[in-house]
């Protein structure tokens, strides 16, 4: 490979003035992936898809929707019925919301598996879960849109965690909404965020990538394949991203879309769980609904927060760990000491954790989409305390096992 | 082929929670949105007995005819109160301010009425009502306990009694309980035409929280199909160059 890219007519033209070439070189043709990459490793091209349909549907549905207090369920209402394909603008974007969580849930789960996160790939797993974090925050404000009575009260409960907070939580809750209750002011500024944030995401997953590219890709084996270069120092286990991996990641993208059709056109609510029932009612101020339950994605930490019972007469410790098992996740690259990374090579303790971290996270949706009981509230604490021993026995389960010994080159 | 059916358990979990539910058992609304006589003597009886208080403020009169094949003679003649027009949305003529000074609370607008509730409820709390001397309009709900509408449907359907199940409780007290309702006495229809009738209802409120329902499943099956070749396509292409990575 020279350095000095000549390329003839108009493209050279550009790349004299624009590393056009450079960077399709860079990070498409001339980027070297790791040839075994299985079905987990189309969750991330799948999830900057789903970003995509996300913003477009959402620049298309903010044409008519009225982020008022008055007029915010009606324009949503005629953006079903009036306006021409806007039913289609508005499931594809509340489907897209869901898929966009279980599509980086899977994502996620994949690193958690071959250890994505380990060394030197640490900034990319932290610049991942801002992403993941901007996406909460995105999903939250958007819920309150439709201004549907599970709009109003689930951001009234959400909203009121920050009331928890000792000594300014009062305060701060009235700084979020603008008011004293959800009104229309916080309609207003949520619709603001709402707009802004996924641009943010966008720049953080084009980040994302850079920090990609620069470390390389890991693999099911979690070999490291720059260490096993050919004389032309392209990695001996590496195809270049494309074509190999650009017609691969076009068939799981159609597989993708065929179960996101069937989703948008023969089952947009997802019976309660993408579009729940009470939220075509309009908000009432005046009518708590019987059973304030978040969307699906949300549950796992709402289980939690219910789980921790209140503390000197607050709530503040539930929040805590509510917040405290999303931010750990920032620290998992020094928790896992393991000398491998792939769980294929890890011992059984590692393999059991992860799995009744999966189990638990699931569990804990599960249970945070239910109301409250006394043995759905014992489940959750149990739960809780299991998907925090993932994270905090990691050092010793990782260190302590053994392992089986890393092939050279990658498998099959 | 493991991980594929863990990675689909993970991706079903939220489908796997039943759906929330309570009070009496529902019975089945059967209704078909294909059926546009059913859905057309559905409109007529909403406007002729809903309308007085409910709204359907999301839906407009011409949508509805165009959906519902009525023609616009027809539309102006029987469902258009006087002063409205084809284009206006379904208001009732009552107002919010009313509503709240004669029935106490404001009524319900029920467009989406089936998409908070679903069909099957609807279709069942047009059915059991039933006499309570208790309540302010003498009538009670199986589905909707303490409602506070009276039973528009009565001169169709007549007046049921409720039946009671009563038991010692724990504290060796009466416990009386409504647990469903005689057959009804007195009214226009038999039991099986007020079965229709609601059934038509329920069926045009279901076309209402949903108008373009048919327009999109038919829809989706031609990106389906679509989608399906497209695999086929690329998943061609895929196989073609991946021939040469071992």
């Amino acid at each position: 490979m020279s350095n000095e890219i000549t390329t003839p007519g108009f493209l050279g033209w550009v790349d004299k003035r624009f590393p056009l070439t450079k960077v399709w070189n860079e990070h498409l043709a001339q980027y070297y992936a790791p040839k075994n990459f299985n079905f987990w490793y189309f969750f991330g091209s799948l999830a900057m898809l789903v970003l995509v349909i996300q913003i477009l549907t959402g620049i298309w549905l903010a044409m008519n929707y009225k982020p008022s207090a008055a007029d915010a369920f009606a324009s949503v209402e005629y953006i079903m019925r009036d306006v021409n394909w806007g039913w289609l603008m508005r499931y594809m974007h509340s489907t897209g919301a869901s898929a966009f969580f279980i599509v980086v849930y899977l994502h996620m789960f994949r690193a958690l598996m071959y250890g994505s996160y380990r060394k030197p790939r640490e900034l990319l797993w932290i610049i991942g879960i801002i992403i993941y974090l901007a996406m909460m925050a995105t999903a939250f404000f958007g819920y309150l849109l439709p201004w549907g009575q599970m709009s109003y009260w689930g951001a009234q409960v959400i909203v009121n965690l920050f009331a928890a907070v000792p000594g300014i939580g009062e305060d701060l809750s009235v700084w979020v909404r603008g008011d004293y209750v959800i009104s229309d002011t916080t309609l207003n500024r949520f619709f603001a965020f709402h707009f802004l944030l996924p641009f943010l995401i966008a720049a953080l997953v084009f980040i994302h990538i850079v920090a990609l590219h620069k470390v390389g890709s890991n693999n099911p084996d979690g070999i490291e394949i720059k260490e096993n270069k050919d004389e032309h120092g392209v990695p001996r286990d590496g195809i270049p991203f494309h074509p190999y991996y650009s017609v691969k990641d076009i068939a799981g993208i159609v597989v993708f879309l065929a179960i996101f059709a069937a989703i948008v056109f023969f089952a947009p609510d997802m019976g309660g769980l993408f579009l729940e029932g009470p939220n075509f009612q309009p908000a009432n101020p005046l009518k708590t609904p019987d059973h304030i339950a978040p969307v699906w994605y949300f549950t796992p930490f709402y289980a939690m927060l219910r789980a921790v019972p209140p503390m000197f007469g607050s709530q503040f410790p539930g929040v805590v760990v509510m917040f405290a098992a999303i931010l750990i996740m920032f620290f998992l690259p020094w928790l896992d000491r393991s000398p491998v990374k792939s769980i294929r090579y890890k011992g059984m303790p590692s393999k059991i954790a992860l799995a009744i971290f999966a189990v638990a996270f699931v569990v804990l949706a599960y249970l945070g989409l239910q109301p409250s009981t006394p043995i759905a509230t014992l489940m959750a604490q149990i739960f809780t305390v299991l998907y925090f021993l993932f994270f905090l026995l990691m050092p010793i389960y990782t260190k302590l096992e053994a392992t089986k010994p890393v092939p050279e080159r990658v498998t099959k | 082929m493991r991980k594929l059916i863990f990675a689909s358990i993970l991706l079903l979990a939220p489908a796997l929670a039943p759906a929330a539910g309570g009070g009496a058992p529902l019975q089945a609304a059967n209704i078909d949105l294909k059926d546009q006589a059913s859905l057309q003597r559905g409109a007529g009886h909403f406007v002729n007995y809903c309308m007085g208080c409910h709204s359907l403020q999301y839906m407009r009169y011409n949508r509805m005819a165009a959906d519902l094949g009525i023609d616009e003679a027809t539309l102006r003649q029987n469902l258009i109160p006087t002063g409205a027009k084809p284009g206006d949305l379904m208001h009732t003529a009552m107002g919010a301010e009313n509503a709240e000074k004669w029935f106490g609370t404001a009524v319900p607008d029920l467009t989406l009425v089936t998409r908070w509730r679903n069909p099957d409820w609807l279709y069942t709390f047009l059915k059991t009502f039933y006499a309570d001397p208790s309540r302010p309009y003498g009538v009670n709900n199986l589905v909707f306990p303490e409602v506070g509408m009276p039973h528009v449907l009565a001169g169709l359907q007549g007046i049921q009694q409720p039946k009671f199940d009563e038991h010692q409780g724990q504290g060796g007290e009466v416990v009386k309980k409504v647990v469903g309702v005689e057959a009804a006495a007195g009214g226009s229809l038999s039991a099986e035409e007020f079965d229709k009738f609601a059934r038509d209802l329920t069926a045009f409120l279901a076309y209402a929280g949903e108008p373009m329902k048919l327009e999109r499943q038919t829809l989706g099956i031609y990106v389906l199909l679509f989608l399906g070749l497209f695999f086929i396509l690329a998943y061609a292409l895929k196989k073609e160059y991946w021939k040469d990575v071992h």
